[in-house]
C-alpha cells in the first residue's frame, strides 16, 4: 500500500476522535478496525461525562446517539447479607449541556465512524494490525494481515491491552497490577419498566456503583447503568488482587453471585439477557504511560492508560476523546514541519499536561493506592452495614441508646490506629 | 446462569484457527494456573488425563485477561483475524 499521513490502529472513541480532527483538516488518515465496524469490539460500563469535552468535540458529542442523561447517582455499600445505599440527585444534572450520559459503544462508535467518513477519513473494518513497521528504531507504519502500510505517523488507539504500545517499546506487557477485568451483561426491558423501576423521568438515567462483599475481598466493585431500553450490569475485578485474594471462585461466578443478591435480583426481574461481554480496564494507579509518544507514534486513550478511578467516579472516555484530539493537533503541526520524530511529537505530552488529561492524572496519582487498601472493600462497607443494622433492629429486650450504638460502631471501626490511618490516607484522594 | 448459556446470546464469527496458543510445556510447570479462574467466559479447563490446559477459543470475548494474568508468558496471544471473533451489538 502507498504511504499515508496517518494510520490509526483501532476504531474506538480515542482513535475516531483523532481521525475526525485530522480528516477535517484535509489530512490523509486511515483507521484500521479489526471488528466488523467501529465499536464492534468495544465495551464500556458505562457513562461519559460531557462537560470536560465541550471545548473538544461539542458538535459530535451533542449530536451523538447516547442513551440516558444521568440525573441520579447511587452508591451501595454491601455487607454479607445487608446493604446501605446513598442516592444523590441534582437539577444541575439536567442543565444544558448535559453533565453525563450513559452510552453503549457499539452503537456510538459506529455512528462516530460514519461522521469520520463524512469528513473524508478512511475506515477499513475487519483489519487487524499485527505488527509495527520499524526502520532503525523509528515506527514507519503498520503490518495488517501481512500487508505493509507505511505511514508518517501511527496512532496507537488499540485499547487497554495495547499491543502497539508494547511493540513500540513504550511499556512492557501490561502487568496484573495495572489492569482490571470487567464482566458485563446487557439486559433488555422496555423504557417504561426502566423508568418505573429506577424512579426516573423519561429520558433520564441512573448510574449505580456497588462496593463491598460482592467482590469477595478483591479490589473492584459492581456497576449498573440504565440505558434507553436496556441496563448495563457488571463487575470489575483488579487482576493482581484477584490472584492474591486466594479466592476459589471464578470471575463469572463472582458476577453470578452479585446478580443473585436480593438487592440486584429484584431489579433484573423479567429482563432478557441480550449480550455478555468482557473487557480490560487500565487501572494504572492513575499512572499513565510515562511517555505516550515515540519516533513516528502517538498513544491515545486506554492504550496510554488515561483512565481515572476514584471509587465514586470511574472515567476513561473523556480522556480518550481529549487525548485523541490533542494527538491530532500534534500531528497537524508535525505535518507542517515535515518532521514526525519523537522530538516534534513530544508536543503531544505538553498539550496533555496543559489539559485536564494529565492534570487529573497528576492530581489523583495516589488515589488507587488508597482505594486498593483491602479494608476499603473488605471491611468498611460491611462495618457500615453492621452499625446500621444495630441501629434499625428492634429486638426482644430493651434497646440501647442509638448514640451508644453509633459511638461503639465508630470506636470499633474508625477510632483505632488502623482506622485513623485509613482516614488520614483518604485525604490524598 | 453458566457462561456457555450467556455466550449463546452473543454474535460470534469463528475462525478455523485458534488465536491463542497455549505452550503446554510451560503450563505443566505452573502451580497457580490463574487462567482457569480469570476467564469471564470460562474457556480454560484442565485435562484430567494429560493435565494439559484446554482452551475453547471459539467463545473468546477478547478481553485479554488471560494474557495479563499468566505468570509465565505461556500464551502466544493474538486477537482473532480481522472480521472474526465476537462482534458486540451493544458494547
Amino acid at each position: 500500500m502507498e504511504q499515508v499521513d496517518v494510520v490509526v490502529v483501532g476504531g474506538g472513541i480515542g482513535g475516531l476522535t483523532c481521525a475526525y480532527c485530522l480528516a477535517q483538516e484535509g489530512m490523509q488518515v486511515l483507521v484500521l478496525e479489526r471488528g466488523d465496524h467501529p465499536g464492534s469490539k468495544n465495551v464500556t460500563g458505562g457513562r461519559i461525562y460531557l462537560r470536560p469535552l465541550q471545548s473538544y468535540l461539542p458538535e459530535i458529542l451533542n449530536a451523538a446517539p447516547l442513551e440516558r442523561a444521568v440525573t441520579k447517582e447511587v452508591i451501595t455499600m454491601m455487607g454479607e447479607d445487608s446493604s446501605c445505599t446513598v442516592q444523590f440527585t441534582s437539577d444541575k444534572f439536567r442543565e444544558q449541556p448535559l453533565h453525563s450520559h450513559t452510552i453503549l459503544r457499539s452503537r456510538f462508535d459506529k455512528w462516530f465512524g460514519e461522521r469520520v467518513i463524512e469528513k473524508g477519513g478512511f475506515i477499513i473494518p475487519q483489519r487487524r494490525v499485527t505488527d509495527l513497521m520499524k526502520d532503525d528504531g523509528r515506527i514507519v507504519g503498520v503490518v495488517s494481515e501481512e500487508e505493509e502500510i507505511p505511514a508518517n505517523v501511527v496512532v496507537a488507539a488499540d485499547g487497554a491491552l495495547s499491543l502497539m504500545a508494547e511493540q513500540a517499546g513504550l511499556r512492557g506487557p501490561l502487568a496484573p497490577r495495572y489492569a482490571a477485568v470487567a464482566l458485563k451483561e446487557v439486559i433488555k426491558f422496555t423504557p417504561e419498566i426502566i423508568e418505573e423501576r429506577f424512579g426516573l423521568a423519561p429520558g433520564e438515567g441512573a448510574a449505580h456503583l456497588f462496593f463491598g462483599s460482592i467482590t469477595q475481598g478483591i479490589f473492584g466493585g459492581g456497576f449498573l447503568y440504565t440505558n434507553r431500553d436496556t441496563i448495563s450490569l457488571g463487575v470489575v475485578l483488579g487482576i493482581e488482587s484477584f490472584v492474591q485474594s486466594g479466592q476459589a471462585a471464578e470471575t463469572h461466578q463472582i458476577f453470578e453471585a452479585f446478580k443473585d443478591r436480593k438487592e440486584i435480583a429484584s431489579l433484573l426481574k423479567d429482563g432478557k439477557l441480550v449480550e455478555y461481554s468482557a473487557h480490560l480496564i487500565p487501572e494504572g494507579g492513575n499512572r499513565p504511560l510515562p511517555q505516550p509518544y515515540g519516533d513516528g507514534i502517538l498513544v491515545v486513550g486506554d492504550a496510554a492508560g488515561f483512565t481515572l478511578n476514584l471509587g465514586v467516579t470511574v472515567r476513561g472516555m473523556e480522556y480518550a476523546v481529549a487525548s485523541g484530539y490533542l494527538a491530532a493537533q500534534t500531528i497537524k503541526k508535525a505535518k507542517v514541519m515535515g518532521d514526525f520524530s519523537a522530538s516534534t511529537l513530544a508536543q503531544y505530552e505538553t498539550l496533555l499536561r496543559e489539559s485536564f488529561v494529565l492534570q487529573d492524572m497528576n492530581t489523583f496519582r495516589n488515589s488507587l493506592d488508597i482505594l486498593e487498601n483491602r479494608r476499603m472493600v473488605g471491611f468498611y462497607p460491611q462495618w457500615i452495614c453492621k452499625v446500621l443494622e444495630e441501629i434499625f433492629w428492634i429486638g426482644e429486650g430493651p434497646k440501647k441508646r442509638i448514640s451508644a450504638t453509633a459511638w461503639n460502631g465508630v470506636k470499633e471501626g474508625l477510632l483505632n490506629p488502623t482506622g485513623l490511618k485509613d482516614l488520614w490516607r483518604l485525604k490524598r484522594i | 446462569m453458566d457462561p456457555a448459556s450467556k455466550l449463546s446470546v452473543d454474535a460470534f464469527k469463528n475462525d478455523q484457527v485458534p488465536h491463542i496458543i497455549v505452550r503446554q510445556e510451560i503450563c505443566l510447570q505452573c502451580d497457580l494456573k490463574p487462567c482457569l479462574r480469570i476467564c469471564p467466559a470460562g474457556l480454560y479447563s484442565i485435562s484430567e488425563e494429560t493435565r494439559e490446559i484446554l482452551l475453547e477459543y471459539t467463545g473468546c470475548l477478547e478481553c485479554g485477561s488471560c494474557r495479563v494474568v499468566c505468570p509465565h508468558g505461556a500464551l502466544e496471544w493474538y486477537y482473532p483475524r480481522g472480521g472474526f471473533g465476537v462482534q458486540y451489538r451493544y458494547g
